[in-house]
């Protein structure tokens, strides 16, 4: 086991080193300079060169590399080009509390809605209430957060001014975000909850636990429910980068200061060194995720051998 | 009593008969006649049919003939002192700006509604389709190699979906999109190749895996055995054996990768570094009428409206076609 977990600590290294390489040669495959963006105001052609040999982008595009990852495993993640030198680790420092508050929240809520509505959608299969389930989890993983986010605006912001839709700052203002980022993740979960639930009560076991007299409550919380959160527990993997790819969107429409709006911003003002150090972070949160889930999940059923 | 047992034999005996005189289906009919028994699939299939034609017959010009079906020209038609009219049915809620000519109303530059939305279908059906299939190619190419063949194709994909696993999708693409934007692949038919590729470059990759996991399955039993013994080349057992035998699951996955590629653009548009403007897309009319959203929310309303029904149609019609191909998948 601790074999595994170091083996797969040391991959994160060379995936790291290429998600880098893929993001570096991409951003500077784009034609033109990072500094002449504004068409109406073009800089001093001297301007531009002294930025450019300021910021060191004059240089071989593999020179640069080569001192960006130089740079990066000293922990200097450089100075943004579009705010004024400012140094980017300041910039994500700044941003990644809002956004990490609000892929928490959006997590604790989509946990606290899905997984319930999974299992009474399970247990009463073919009712009322699992169509319904499954009608919410269906819209829920088909139509996109931004479209789900106009639509609550259009209720709950500009018809009756219920709640604010622009900014961050009382809790008020996460509530429409918060919602509208765990409605995907809530959704899917949903349906795996649902489907995992159905397996585990056709198994032997429960049909054992039943048999032998146990409560009905017993049944379903102490023997199947916890088999049936196996498969779950998987899924936060992939909820993760779906809230990550989430706050870019949510972010940028309620105008909310985390790093998924500097991420949108930074790439259209093609700011390199924002761009490489937020995939690069999004990146390694996301392996880090997966890492965990594949660690979890070999803890929660021995069946799984990790190899 | 005795009428049910007379019945029971009666449908005993139509069985016998039936199983003499039922023709032989293959299991594509038994799929497609369980297709057809599911509503929700069948009500995605009318939707995406009736979107499709309405996008094909929102401009026609072929040689001489020419027809449109779209009451304005999406982008020409600018028509200033109309702008942000609201659709025409608001009237009877006492809206003062609405114009019959404009039956979805206008948008911030007086542009038809109706129109922009028709010609949006077409963005939104091709880059459903177009990505998809190349990725349909490259995908089942490399996953089919690397499953059959094994050795250093198998390894490096592997490692490569290894890396591109390490990426949420969206990210990917959105860096793919916004980087090469301004390169002359940008730069064709307003972005949208550029979409094709992002989006491709993405994807072929997980169904790249899901073919190579249903040929390492598939290719130890028996029927490849005897293929292999008869003389079979291993390029007529990849096509003739494996393949039939692993479409089932690629066509479900297929199914979904419409609406998701669809999406993509949407999002992508919506970000602003998608298809450039003035081209409608349905995600581009909602940034640009996010600006007025205040004031009158229905250049938003109604694009987001269509994209929630096309994308619900597809999801409908791929939840049927998996219940059709495979009964026993579930989820």
């Amino acid at each position: 086991m601790l074999r595994y977990v170091i083996r797969r600590l040391l991959l994160i290294i060379p995936t790291m080193f290429f998600v880098a390489l893929i993001t570096f040669s991409l951003a500077h495959l784009a034609p033109g300079s990072p500094f002449d963006k504004n068409p109406n105001r073009p800089l001093p052609e001297e301007t531009i060169a002294h930025l450019e040999r300021y910021f060191g982008v004059d240089k071989p595009i593999p020179e640069q590399f080569v001192i960006y990852i130089g740079n990066l495993l000293r922990g200097d993640l450089g100075a943004s080009f579009v705010q004024r030198g400012r140094p980017v680790a300041d910039i994500i420092g700044q941003g990644i509390g809002i956004t990490a508050q609000l892929g928490i929240q959006a997590l604790l809520l989509a946990l606290a809605f899905s997984i319930p509505l999974g299992i009474v959608s399970a247990l009463k299969q073919n009712t009322p209430i699992d169509y319904l389930s499954l009608l919410i989890a269906t819209v829920g993983t088909t139509i996109p957060g931004f479209v789900t986010a106009i639509f609550l605006i259009y209720i709950f912001g500009v018809g009756f001014h219920l709640l604010p839709f622009v900014g961050w700052g009382s809790w008020q203002h996460t509530v429409m975000p918060t919602f509208v980022l765990a409605l995907g993740p809530g959704a899917f979960l949903t349906r795996i909850t649902r489907a995992s639930m159905l397996e585990a009560i056709r198994q032997d076991y429960v049909r054992t636990a039943r048999s032998k007299g146990l409560r009905e409550q017993s049944v379903i919380v102490g023997h199947a429910l916890k088999n049936a959160l196996i498969p779950v527990a998987t899924i936060i993997g992939p909820a993760t980068a779906g809230l990550i790819t989430g706050s870019f969107i949510i972010e940028s429409l309620f105008n909310i200061p985390g790093i998924g709006r500097f991420y949108v911003l930074s790439i259209n003002q093609r700011d390199y060194p924002m761009i490489m150090s937020t995939t690069l972070l999004y990146a390694f949160i996301i392996m880090i995720a997966n890492l965990t889930v594949d660690i979890v999940y070999g803890a929660l059923d021995p069946r799984i051998k990790v190899s | 009593m005795a009428t049910a047992v007379t019945t029971r034999q009666q449908q005993q005996h139509a069985a016998e008969l039936n199983v003499i005189a039922r023709k032989q289906r293959s299991l594509w009919k038994d799929a497609w006649s369980r297709l057809l028994r599911n509503k929700a699939a069948i009500a995605g299939m009318v939707v995406i049919v009736f979107v499709a034609v309405v996008a094909i017959l929102a401009e026609i010009n072929i040689g001489g003939f020419h027809f449109r079906l779209a009451p304005f020209d999406p982008v020409t038609d600018q028509n200033t002192p109309k702008q942000l009219m609201e659709p025409i049915w608001t009237k009877a809620f006492g809206s003062k700006f609405t114009d019959p000519a404009f039956v979805l109303g206008s948008d911030e530059l007086g542009r038809d509604i109706l129109s922009r939305l028709m010609f949006g279908a077409r963005i939104s059906l091709v880059v459903g389709f177009v990505p998809v299939a190349i990725v349909f190619v490259i995908g089942a190419t490399v996953g089919m190699l690397a499953g059959y063949l094994g050795g250093w194709v198998d390894n490096l994909l592997m490692r490569f979906t290894d890396i591109i696993y390490a990426f949420p999708d969206l990210l990917f693409v959105i860096i793919i999109v916004a980087t090469l934007r301004d390169t002359g692949l940008g730069q064709i038919l307003g972005g949208l190749i550029l979409i094709f590729v992002g989006i491709a470059v993405v994807s072929w990759v997980g169904l790249a895996r899901l073919m190579r996991g249903q040929v390492l399955s598939l290719k130890h039993r028996e029927f490849v055995e005897a293929a292999r013994c008869v003389g079979a080349t291993p390029i007529r057992i990849m096509l003739r054996h494996l393949f039939p035998n692993v479409l089932a699951p690629i066509i479900v996955s297929i199914a979904f990768a419409i609406p998701g590629a669809m999406l993509t653009e949407a999002t992508l548009s919506f970000l602003g570094v998608g298809i450039r403007p003035p081209t409608p897309t349905w995600g581009a009319m909602i940034l640009e009428g996010f600006i007025v959203f205040s004031t009158t929310p229905w250049p938003v309303l109604l694009p987001a409206f269509c994209i929630s029904i096309v994308l619900l149609a597809f999801t409908f019609l791929g939840d049927g076609l998996r219940d059709a191909l495979d009964p026993r998948m579930k989820l």
